[in-house]
């Protein structure tokens, strides 16, 4: 059975949480002692209704506070699909939290409270969900019971969101009216709104089309770990394991390793299942080659016809996630990109987004939290990598404080700079 | 050729890379294992993950002198069986060294006490990376753990201020004293457990399988007679039942169950209306935010 990701996206209070609540409990993925403790909790609260955030907001602080902090995952099935959900939080301070949410997710659903519009925080969470690449986007116009169902107020918001839409890469956009709360438009089609013609949102998410988003194209195989066994009956071995990050390896391939540049031959696989003809995405495997050159963690594999780019100068797009500082040039962070860790430098910051006009503005000299920009960094030893939107998985890094230890960053890389 | 990768062959690589980057970033690894399934499924994913080498990180028990008697026979052959080193760390040995005290009334149990073991343990071992079966589906503040779960100097986790986790980069980064929690099989399911067990031919602890047990209610829950304190009041009988969990004999209830096969407890699992925890674990009832609270000081 196929299997979707999703996340939720949006300004704080617009209603995820509660969406997913409802998508649970409809779609009958609740179990009685989880449905039992939320009404009681609901009741505990004052509430004069089942608060079905409660479904995922899980922590006492969440509670406590009515809000989402961190990002929960659950996971559901209908007979047609599976389902992997991160709901996150629409609080800005917590936007990294939601990055962390949005970063595996295959489908985003971004909430608007009708009654409020299109805000600063909805627009950011749409930006940072197609830098991710997130190919599909769903906007759920929220809280529709507020308005009368009325399909004018509806068309309003679309409006707005479609202008802001206009600026930016999206491929696959569906908009559908709902309520959170009542559950109108969720798993089934709403009597409310039958000027309404479109799917409900669980259908949709049921047929979305999700051609996989694995590369099979371009061979990368970063190794991650050798496997040297003690044993007189391995003596001599070595296997090189590592997860294949796109593209597909047999028996028998010549490859290129970099970045000492030797060449040598696939002469065994071995998968969890035992010995392969052939790895692909996203298996773990192990890898024995013909010459035995010094391979280490952080080498990468290919083919001399398909290569990464080496470079030391990388050119990307960085979300800054830390309130205890800033990017700016000339400073120096750890940069973690696949199986590689090394040192880095800031060399110039060329361009801060204005979230609100996606207008690129030049003249600064420092990211803060939340913000996102363009920078050009100078890596201390050479990185194997590709454009983000041709490679997930060989296009994105982390940024880490050296002295905090902190995820300060992530980035994803639009090309070389040297 | 068709590139197609089953749910279970995703979950499993996945878990893979996860106990690889592991041991590529640590110093002093160490995989905790309860005896029950999830740590067990662990075991064998980590063998995969290694093969053919050894193990490379020792396995460690956490013995609270109340677990299952099936679950300490089936601990004591880990150690031939799997070619590796077992650790035991032992509640009771606490108590004697006055590191903790017995909790006393009618909610007491060894569940809490456990951490100040686990984190000793830790301590004396050095360990910086403890591997856990913990499932994100499992349970609701479990649902927002990370893959990589940062732990302070104490043992204490602050779910308020978690690193952000992107893609599967995994930042380990920590200082002397501090440790990471690590979750290979956070993304799996109850079901996909069971189903993986099928697949794998994963040999369990006996009592996971319906087996006619002396039992009586309390709370809504069937305890093991033989484990549990009782009163007068509380009628005794026996039943088919099994366990979902495994959890200290005196606090995990069992479940009616006719299931004597893996590809019963699978119909059984799928048509379920309660949750694993839900069913079985007093120690989750004591009050909503239980769990969280537990794991905050360090539990697993
Ligand atoms: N009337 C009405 N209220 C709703 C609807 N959806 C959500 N709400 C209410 O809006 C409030 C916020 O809902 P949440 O689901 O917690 O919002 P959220 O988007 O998850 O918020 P954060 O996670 O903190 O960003 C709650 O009081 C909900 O009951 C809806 O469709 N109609
Ligand atoms: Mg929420």
């Amino acid at each position: 059975m196929e299997l979707l990701r999703f996340a939720t996206a949006g300004s704080v209070d617009d209603g995820k949480s509660t969406l997913i609540g409802r998508l649970l409990f409809d779609s009958k993925s609740v179990f009685e002692d989880q449905i039992e403790a939320v009404e009681r909790t609901s009741e505990q609260m004052g509430a004069d209704y089942t608060n079905l955030a409660l479904l995922t907001d899980g922590l006492r602080a969440e509670r406590e506070q009515g809000i989402t902090i961190d990002v929960a995952y659950r996971y559901f099935a209908t007979p047609k699909r599976k389902f992997i959900v991160a709901d996150t939080p629409g609080h800005t301070q917590y936007t990294r939290n939601m990055v962390t949410g949005a970063s595996t997710a295959d489908l985003a659903l971004i909430l608007v409270d009708v009654r409020k519009g299109i805000t600063e925080q909805t627009k950011r969470h749409a930006f940072i969900s197609t830098l991710l690449g997130i190919p599909h986007l769903v906007l759920c116009i929220n809280k529709m019971d507020l308005v009368g169902y009325e399909k004018e107020a509806f068309d309003s918001i679309r409006s707005e969101f479609a202008d802001f839409a206009a600026k930016l890469q999206i491929h696959d956009l569906v908009v559908i009216p709902i309520s959170a709360l009542h559950g109108d438009n969720v798993v089934d089609r709403s009597l409310n709104m039958q000027w309404y013609g479109g799917a409900s949102l669980l259908h949709h998410l049921e047929e979305v089309h999700i051609g996989s988003d694995r590369n099979l194209i371009d061979p990368r195989f970063p190794i991650q770990y050798v496997l040297r066994p003690q044993r007189d009956d391995y003596h001599d071995y070595r296997g090189y394991a590592g997860t294949v990050a796109s593209g597909s390896f047999r028996i028998g391939d010549e490859v290129l390793i970099l970045p000492s540049g030797f060449s040598s031959t696939i002469v065994e696989i071995n998968g969890p299942q035992g010995p392969l003809q052939e790895a692909y995405p996203p298996l773990s495997v192990a890898m024995r080659f013909s010459e035995e050159y010094d391979i280490s963690r952080g080498d990468m594999i290919c083919r001399s016809g398909n290569q990464p780019k080496v470079a030391q100068g990388v050119d990307a797009m960085i979300c800054w996630f830390t309130p205890d500082s800033f990017l700016e040039s000339k400073r120096k962070l750890v940069i973690k990109h696949s199986t590689n860790s090394t040192r880095c430098l800031v060399e110039e910051l060329i361009y801060r987004l204005d979230i609100n006009t996606l207008h690129r503005e030049e003249l600064v000299d420092r990211l803060t939290m939340n913000e996102i920009g363009r920078v050009k960094l100078r890596t201390m030893k050479p990185l194997m990598f590709d454009a983000y939107k041709e490679n997930r998985s060989t296009g994105a890094f982390i940024l880490i404080d050296e002295n905090t230890h902190d995820t300060v960053g992530a980035g994803m890389i639009l090309g070389s700079t040297d | 050729m068709n590139y197609e990768v089953t749910h279970l062959d995703a979950l499993e690589s996945e878990a893979i890379y996860v106990m690889r980057e592991v041991k590529a970033e640590f110093e002093r690894p160490v995989l905790l294992c309860s005896g029950g399934k999830d740590s067990l499924v662990m075991v064998h994913i980590a063998q995969k993950a290694f093969s053919p080498c050894k193990l490379p990180f020792p396995i460690m028990h956490i013995d609270t002198g109340l677990n299952f008697p099936e679950v300490i026979d089936f601990r004591d052959k880990l150690e031939e069986k799997f070619n590796c080193r077992l650790l035991v760390a032992s509640v009771q040995e606490s108590i004697d060294k006055g590191r903790i005290k017995e909790e006393v009334g009618p909610t007491a149990s060894r569940n809490r006490l456990q951490i100040v073991t686990l984190l000793d343990a830790i301590g004396e071992n050095r360990f910086d990376a403890v591997f856990g079966g913990a499932r994100r589906d499992e349970e609701k503040s479990r649902a927002k753990e990370r893959f990589f779960s940062f732990r302070d100097e104490f043992g204490q986790w602050d779910p308020k201020a978690q690193r952000p986790e992107l893609w599967n980069l995994y930042n380990g980064k920590h200082r002397q004293g501090e440790h990471f929690r690590i979750f290979p099989i956070s993304n799996w399911t109850e079901l996909d457990v069971w189903r993986y067990v099928e697949r794998e031919n994963i040999e369990l602890p006996p009592i996971y399988y319906a087996h006619k047990r002396k039992v009586f209610e309390r709370d809504g829950m069937l305890l093991a007679a033989d484990h549990v304190q009782h009163s007068s009041e509380e009628e005794i009988f026996s039943a088919m039942v099994r366990y979902r969990t495994l959890g200290d004999a005196n606090i995990t209830g069992a479940v009616l169950s006719a299931a004597t096969s893996i590809e019963q407890i699978i119909n059984e699992v799928s048509s379920t209306r309660l949750t694993e925890r839900g069913a079985t674990r007093a120690d989750d009832r004591v009050s909503d935010a239980a769990m969280e609270d537990r794991k905050v000081e360090g539990y697993f």
